[in-house]
């Protein structure tokens, strides 16, 4: 009966995405009235699988011999920790993509991606989804007796409880019939579908010369840069930058529109973020009717100015 | 090689989107339905490893009637041949399972689905589909090479990609990369005039249930009017998102 959390961790620490789903399981858990185990896949000290507690988890499954990117034996573990679980809760990352799923089909699990919300009711879960690129929510319910939630990182905040969770470790060691050759990340990047604040810029930017500034602003900001998907295109910023419809979906608190039109692409896959700016030449642009504010102006002599005054008010 | 491209149809990117019957049912008037685009890049690999490998390349979908002209449009593009199950999808259990069942008769050397459609935005069935066959599975797929029954694939993580290697069978969850844009195909008039005779089967479904339902739908609350700052007047647009919308 009880609620089952995935917490992933990136080279042995969680982070706020692990969190959000350990404090959404925990609400879930007082609905169901019961209590949330954590599970944790992959090498991860007790120090680090401590601070579960702090977020509602009373037990921590460790398995340390699983790769979280091997999704069959990911799969096979948190099932056979799932036993007696009536929701399993997953972060929307990289990783809960391949193994919910799977675990959906493996369980016979109804699951709902993409959740913003609590289960509005539990008996059967309904709960409420992005749909449509975010041009809609929809209301779904879970017909199952076990639910699947994956929940989109930036919609849930953290509840600290100051309390704390046991550890078992689990030993059990298993490949699946995948190999993990090797990985390739910028460090120290803020990714993309996590950041509070995204800083985005479009073709009105002119040329990748002129980037520096957005990557100034971002730094100061503690924000991921972003881009429209013809910059990536033409290739003035990497692949992995480009969103909208197409390209990553932006749920940040803040989002920053540099020369970006506002094509209805674009925006469907950034609209979910709480409050955005639009900063373009053109007053008719479609972004300024998104938009929360909005300055009308060359990017060239606002970002600048926007700098200055983000600098006096860090001071 | 044989190769199966899991397509499903989507609206068309530019649509708006509307809801009929109370918000309960999604509104299709007026809305052209298109290949969901992470599907193009698929079947684009999959016509350029079939020319390299040969084989053949099927598509399959699960949909009612009105997906047919988007299947023609996968064979117009190329596919050798089309398989309709014959069931609105309403939800990805039951989309996968029958899919899987298919390919349980039907084995194929490598599954290509897309990491999710622009629709429903589920990124599921492509997992789904591997845990029921038992096979390997890579979402956000960007890169693919195939040589013999040995696969090399990348995929995208947060904020980087993973080198992989699996054999075949494989299912992937493909995207952007897998091929590049520009070189998407496109149908020519030989393609549309060869698709019209091509093989397009039909197949009832098998009864299963669905573990999901969608209850309603509501568009996101509408913004209230932009406030407009002075060019001039930067720190006037950091005090409200300081002390007005308390973001930064
Ligand atoms: C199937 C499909 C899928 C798509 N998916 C996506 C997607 O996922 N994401 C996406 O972004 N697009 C997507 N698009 C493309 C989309 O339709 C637009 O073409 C694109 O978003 C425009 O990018 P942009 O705003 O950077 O460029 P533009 O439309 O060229 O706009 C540039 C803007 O910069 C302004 N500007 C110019 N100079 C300055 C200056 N000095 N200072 C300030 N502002 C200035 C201009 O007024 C203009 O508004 C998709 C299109 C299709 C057909
Ligand atoms: N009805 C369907 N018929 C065939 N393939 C589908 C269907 N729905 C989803 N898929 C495949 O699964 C991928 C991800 O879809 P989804 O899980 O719905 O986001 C799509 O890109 C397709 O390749």
């Amino acid at each position: 009966m009880s609620v089952l959390v995935y917490t992933e961790n990136w080279e042995g620490n969680f982070r706020k995405s692990t969190f959000e789903a350990v404090s959404y399981a925990s609400e879930t858990a007082k609905l169901l009235g019961t209590d949330v185990i954590a599970i944790s896949l992959g090498e991860v000290s007790d120090d680090e699988l401590n601070k579960l507690g702090n977020y509602g988890a009373s037990k921590v499954v460790s398995c340390s011999g699983i790769e979280k990117g091997d999704s069959q034996a990911a799969t096979n573990a948190i099932a056979k920790a799932a036993n007696g679980a009536s929701v399993l809760i997953f972060s929307n990352t990289y990783t809960a993509k391949m193994i919910a799923p799977r675990l959906s089909a493996k369980l016979k699990a109804g699951i709902v991606s993409n959740v913003i919300a609590l289960p509005e009711n539990t008996s059967p879960i309904n709960v409420k989804r992005k749909a449509f690129s975010s041009k809609a929510i929809e209301l779904a319910t879970i017909t199952s007796a076990t639910a699947i939630l994956s929940i989109a990182p930036n919609s849930y905040e953290l509840i600290e409880t100051g309390g704390s969770c046991s550890i078992e470790a689990d030993s059990t060691a298993e490949k699946g019939a995948i190999t993990i050759e090797g990985q390739e990340t910028a460090s120290g990047k803020i990714s993309i579908s996590e950041a509070e604040i995204v800083v985005s810029a479009g073709r009105g930017l002119k040329g990748p010369e002129n980037w520096g500034m957005v990557e100034e602003l971002a730094e100061l900001l503690g924000a991921a840069t972003a881009c429209s998907k013809p910059v990536s295109d033409i290739g003035w910023r990497p692949h992995g930058e480009h969103v909208g419809q197409t390209g990553k979906a932006v749920t940040a608190d803040l989002y920053i529109a540099i020369g970006i039109s506002g094509a209805i692409q674009h925006l469907a896959g950034v609209n979910s973020s709480k409050i955005m700016v639009a900063i373009n030449t053109d007053p008719e642009a479609p972004f300024f009717k998104a938009a929360d504010y909005g300055i009308v102006g060359d990017a060239f002599e606002v970002v600048p100015k926007l700098i200055e005054e983000i600098k006096n008010l860090n001071n | 090689m044989n190769i199966v491209v899991c397509i499903s149809s989507v609206p068309d990117t530019t649509s708006k989107i509307n809801f009929t019957e109370n918000n309960t049912k999604f509104d299709s008037n007026g809305i052209q339905f298109v290949i969901n685009p992470n599907d193009e890049f698929g079947l684009t690999k999959a016509m350029v490893l079939k020319e390299a490998n040969g084989g053949t390349v099927k598509v399959i979908t699960v949909g009612d009637a009105s997906a047919e002209p988007v299947i023609r449009k996968a064979l117009a593009i190329g596919a050798d041949s089309a398989v309709r199950i014959n069931k609105s999808a309403t939800d990805s259990y039951t989309t996968a399972t029958e899919i899987a069942n298919y390919l349980k008769e039907n084995p194929a050397d490598l599954i290509i689905a897309g990491k999710e459609s622009l629709d429903y935005n589920g990124g599921t069935v492509p997992a789904m589909i591997a845990e029921m066959l038992e096979l390997p599975f890579v979402n956000a797929c960007n890169g693919l090479e195939i040589t013999g029954s040995d696969a090399k694939l990348t995929r995208e993580i947060d904020g980087g990609k993973e080198t992989l290697s699996a054999s075949l069978p494989l299912v992937i969850g493909g995207q952007k990369g897998l091929v590049e844009e520009s070189a998407l195909r496109i149908p020519n008039m030989r393609g549309i005039m060869q698709a019209r005779s091509k093989p397009l089967a039909v197949i009832e479904p098998s009864t299963t249930e669905d573990l999901t339902t969608s209850v309603s739908f509501e568009k996101p609350a509408e913004k209230g009017a932009c406030k407009l700052v002075d060019a001039d007047n930067v720190a006037e647009l950091v005090s409200l998102l300081h002390n007005e919308a308390k973001v930064i």
